[in-house]
């Protein structure tokens, strides 16, 4: 009975959070929608060049209406397609990253002793490893701008946090009596794995894994920035702030649009992800 | 015993410690259903009021409330006075400075109530310092002095543990120490016994009856179970539904109640030393046994600060066996091993020595594979009903799960009938089917464990303390089940429990275990009318029984110290630092396990010499 009341009292502050998800959710929805249809709007491909019309400003000029770069690509074009790279990797990202980071996690807690003491070495080894050294020497091995590497690179670092909040979770529910019954039933390790502990992680998995993207879409844009993830023609948000970055003064719109809608972007998934994370686990606070 | 009258008629209203009138608590606006609607209660000086309703009767919420610590979003309503002061109008710092002052409390769980961070010795001292600015070593030393009090073991030690590093008789004594230190008028005390083991809820009670009487403070005693007022309380109030149902002294409320609901819960507050028609004649020994168990020995690896690990001995030298059909108990306080009996038994923690035979076949060689193939015929159902369930399923899907582990062949259609069949017959509507289990009651939860476990029909049932954690009504329910199904199923039942009036309605012989040593094994009848170890003895004095004419007696007669804790086992006799009949020999050497004859064993040097003059109430 107090509990109830409990729960009453605290949906207040929850409330709000929701609010909060559900804007980061629209916006989300919002961007993923013009990634997709926006450039159909547009008369333009994101390579062709425009020679009569070299570094326009934003505005109505020809329907370049967010202007365009020193080539007279139309930056409309550029940063929807750039938008649409970077939800690729993003997400694709985080998908290997959460499948790789629950079965690391979920084999090291259910195994515990020696076997967990390993797993969790391995990972405090990678997470010790300078990392921009490591896609350094990858790309200079394998070539500049290969996307496996990127993926490669990108997912490497992604599972690791993952594991280890797979890792704890399990270590507790593993403790729980509602585990214990389904060892006395005669359920097998596998299967109490794949039926009790994991649909019982799912929550915490939505609310990371949401919050795991926008941290993929950052080291993206930041290896591109750094000119070791895409190559033009192709771009993606990062390559696109790095060409507008050189050029920030005398064509300042090049660096704000692409700039504006990567933040957009990770402002809304973190605020998805912030919410998840309140109604599914409100200890990780 | 200065300011209450011997007998009869407790002082009127303006000797009132506490008067609560026409109490009342609402959620959520005017239009729900009132929590607590309308309850005129009295504490007077001296007095003590218990106050007894099931889970959710709104008991708690009524002092909650007169107190100023109802939930946010409560409406409450009514006059509170507690001496002159108005406190539903007091300001806030009124309020605070009044509780842990002239009011303290007492909760149900005491690992809760505790805060984990900080050690017993500085959560007494806080109320000390706030409430009678004394200084820091003349509180240590009031610390101290309450902590021998409330007759902790080794004070000066515990004052500088944390909460995890106690027992849970041994919290609630230091949540006892924290209510007390603020020289409190008026004690309310929540369900203190409900977490604990018979013997501690004796003691508990005790001490709060030693309290009552020694300080003359007003006590309010909240419960389930009407057993824990008879020895304590001398009025009774008892609520249903926010309601306050009837009220009165004890001995009017227990002994002639007015209202069909009181007579109810009375009904449910088992009678333990009635006689028991529902148990089936003894079945020892003439069907085989299912399971054997011989020499068990389980160890644990503790770590001394950190690095170091020594053994603890959970268990030891245990041999017993299970008929088929039969239902055995096992019997003891917590920490005595009878969980870890029944988990070695069933083979979900390894054993350091002896052996398990399932149907003559040796359990402990087995591979994983065949044993969980086992399982279908030992099921076994867990302590708390709402953890042992998982919390993503349904009732349908828990329920059904063993089956589809078993039965993989078996139609999801067919599946369907057999768990509607099998919760038809543990009690469970249609409705519930969808629901998972913190939808439920702990009742509920408890049923759904229990059909979960019969519904491939096993051979053996395992229960770990299955009632424990429901109120008296719901555990007579759950009781009745229990028996129904097996006698419907010829299953036995391995029965574990601390509460030994539990053990007699449903088991034919009982186990009992002290610190991991089998100290008597005899049907239950006998060991009520004569048992032959005194540490059984001092388990059956223990039980509660609801009757204001002889508990009060029997509380009496409890020690209010702490048992041996089990890291420390003595030498020889283990029981013998607790025994009354200890002599040399006991702690030379320890006694041998012996048959007593008509199919009973003891372990106890002295049991043919004291035995026949003992006869329980």
């Amino acid at each position: 009975m107090p509990g109830s009341i409990r729960e009453r009292v605290m949906s207040r502050g929850e409330a709000r959070s929701r609010g909060a998800m559900r804007v980061g959710a629209a916006l989300i929805a919002l961007l993923a929608l013009f990634a997709v249809a926006g450039p159909w709007f547009s008369p333009y491909s994101y390579r062709a060049l425009d020679w009569r019309h070299l570094a326009v400003p934003p505005g109505l000029i020809a329907s370049h209406w967010l202007g365009t770069d020193a080539l007279g690509r139309d930056l409309y074009v550029r940063t929807l397609y750039g938008l649409r790279l970077s939800l690729v990797i993003g997400g694709l990202a985080s998908a290997v990253s959460v499948l790789i980071g629950v079965s690391w996690g979920m084999l090291a807690g259910w195994a515990g002793g020696r076997i967990d003491a390993w797993m969790m070495r391995v990972v405090d080894v990678l997470y010790a490893l300078p990392y921009l050294f490591i896609v350094l020497i990858l790309t200079a091995m394998l070539g500049r701008g290969n996307l496996t590497v990127l993926l490669l690179a990108i997912g490497a670092v992604g599972w690791l946090t993952l594991a280890r909040v797979v890792r704890a979770q399990t270590l507790s529910l593993k403790r729980r009596e509602f585990i214990e019954a389904a060892r006395a039933t005669g359920l097998s390790p596998r299967q109490i794995l794949w039926r009790h502990v994991l649909p019982n992680l799912a929550g915490t998995l939505v609310a990371y894994s949401t919050l795991l993207v926008p941290q993929m879409i950052v080291y993206e844009s930041f290896l591109s920035f750094l000119g070791l993830g895409v190559e033009p023609p192709r771009a993606s948000l990062g390559s696109l702030i790095n060409a507008g970055a050189r050029q920030m003064l005398t064509a300042p719109w090049l660096l704000l649009v692409p700039a504006v809608v990567l933040v957009v972007l990770l402002l809304a998934f973190n605020l998805l992800g912030d919410g998840l994370r309140d109604v599914f686990d409100p200890s990780g606070r | 015993m200065s300011s209450i009258p011997a007998d009869g008629e407790p002082p009127v209203a303006p000797a009132a410690l506490l008067s609560i009138e026409a109490l009342r608590v609402c959620f959520g606006g005017p239009a729900r259903a009132a929590a607590v609607a309308d309850v005129s209660l009295a504490v007077h000086p001296g007095e003590c009021l218990g106050v007894v309703g099931e889970s959710g009767a709104g008991k708690s919420l009524t002092f909650l409330a007169a107190l100023g610590l109802a939930p946010a979003g409560a409406a409450v309503s009514g006059r509170v006075r507690l001496g002159q002061t108005d406190l539903l109008a007091a300001p806030e710092a009124v309020l605070d400075r009044m509780r842990g002052g002239r009011v303290g409390f007492v909760f149900q769980d005491p690992m809760t109530s505790l805060t984990p961070h900080l050690t017993i010795g500085a959560q007494i001292a806080e109320p000390i310092v706030r409430h009678r600015a004394l200084a820091r070593r003349a509180a240590r030393m009031r610390v101290l002095e309450l902590l021998e009090q409330v007759r902790m073991p080794e004070p000066a030690r515990r004052m500088r543990q944390y909460p995890h590093e106690l027992s849970g008789g041994m919290r609630q004594r230091a949540m006892l120490a924290i209510a007390l230190a603020g020289e409190p008028q008026l004690l309310i005390a929540d369900e203190p016994t409900t977490a604990l083991d018979v013997t501690l809820q004796a003691q508990i009670l005790a001490l709060l009856a030693h309290f009552k009487r020694e300080r003359g403070m007003g006590l309010v005693l909240i419960t389930h179970d009407f057993a824990a007022v008879a020895g304590v309380a001398d009025r009774v109030a008892v609520m249903r539904a926010g309601q306050l149902i009837e009220t009165g002294t004890v001995r009017e409320v227990l002994k002639r109640p007015r209202e069909p609901y009181t007579r109810e819960l009375l009904s449910a507050s088992a009678e333990p030393f009635a006689p028991n028609p529902a148990a089936p004649p003894g079945t020892s020994g003439a069907a085989p046994a299912v399971l054997a168990v011989d020499d068990l020995e389980v160890r644990f690896a503790q770590s001394v600060g950190g690095v170091r690990r020594r053994w603890f001995t959970a268990l030891e030298a245990v041999s017993v066996t299970v008929a088929g059909g039969e239902a055995l108990g096992v019997v003891g306080e917590s920490g005595c091993g009878k969980s870890t009996l029944m988990r070695a038994a069933l083979q979900l923690i390894r054993p350091h020595r002896g052996r398990v035979q399932w149907l003559g076949q040796d359990l402990l060689g087995l591979p994983a594979r065949r044993i969980r193939r086992l399982r279908r015929d030992l099921q076994l159902v867990l302590q708390d009903p709402l953890a042992s369930l998982d919390p993503q399923l349904s009732v349908e899907q828990l329920v059904g799960e063993p089956l589809q582990i078993h039965e993989p062949s078996l139609s999801s259609e067919a599946r369907r009938v057999r768990v509607h069949a099998m919760l038809e017959r543990v009690g469970l509507e249609p409705a519930l089917y969808q629901r998972r289990a913190h939808e439920l009651s702990g009742g509920q939860c408890q049923r759904v464990g229990i059909a979960r476990a019969m519904i491939l029909a096993p051979r053996l049932l395992v229960c770990d303390e299955p009632l424990s954690a429901l109120d008296v009504r719901a555990q007579r329910q759950i009781r009745l089940l229990l028996a129904q199904l097996r006698r419907g199923q010829g299953t036995s039942l391995l029965f574990v429990s601390h509460d030994l009036s539990l053990v007699r309605h449903l088991c034919e012989r009982a186990l009992v275990l002290y610190l991991g040593r089998m100290v008597e094994l005899a049907p239950t009848a006998q060991l009520f009318t004569r048992p032959l170890h005194p540490y059984t003895r001092e388990l059956l004095e223990a039980i509660a029984l609801a009757d204001p004419d002889l508990q009060p007696a029997r509380l009496a007669k409890v020690a209010l110290g702490e048992p041996a804790a089990p890291l420390e086992r003595p030498g020889g006799c283990a029981f013998r630092v607790r025994c009354a009949h200890a002599t040399a020999l006991c702690a030379e050497r320890s006694p041998p396990w012996v048959s007593a004859g008509e199919g009973r064993w003891v372990a106890c040097h002295h049991f043919r010499l004291w035995a026949d003059g003992m006869l329980s109430p």
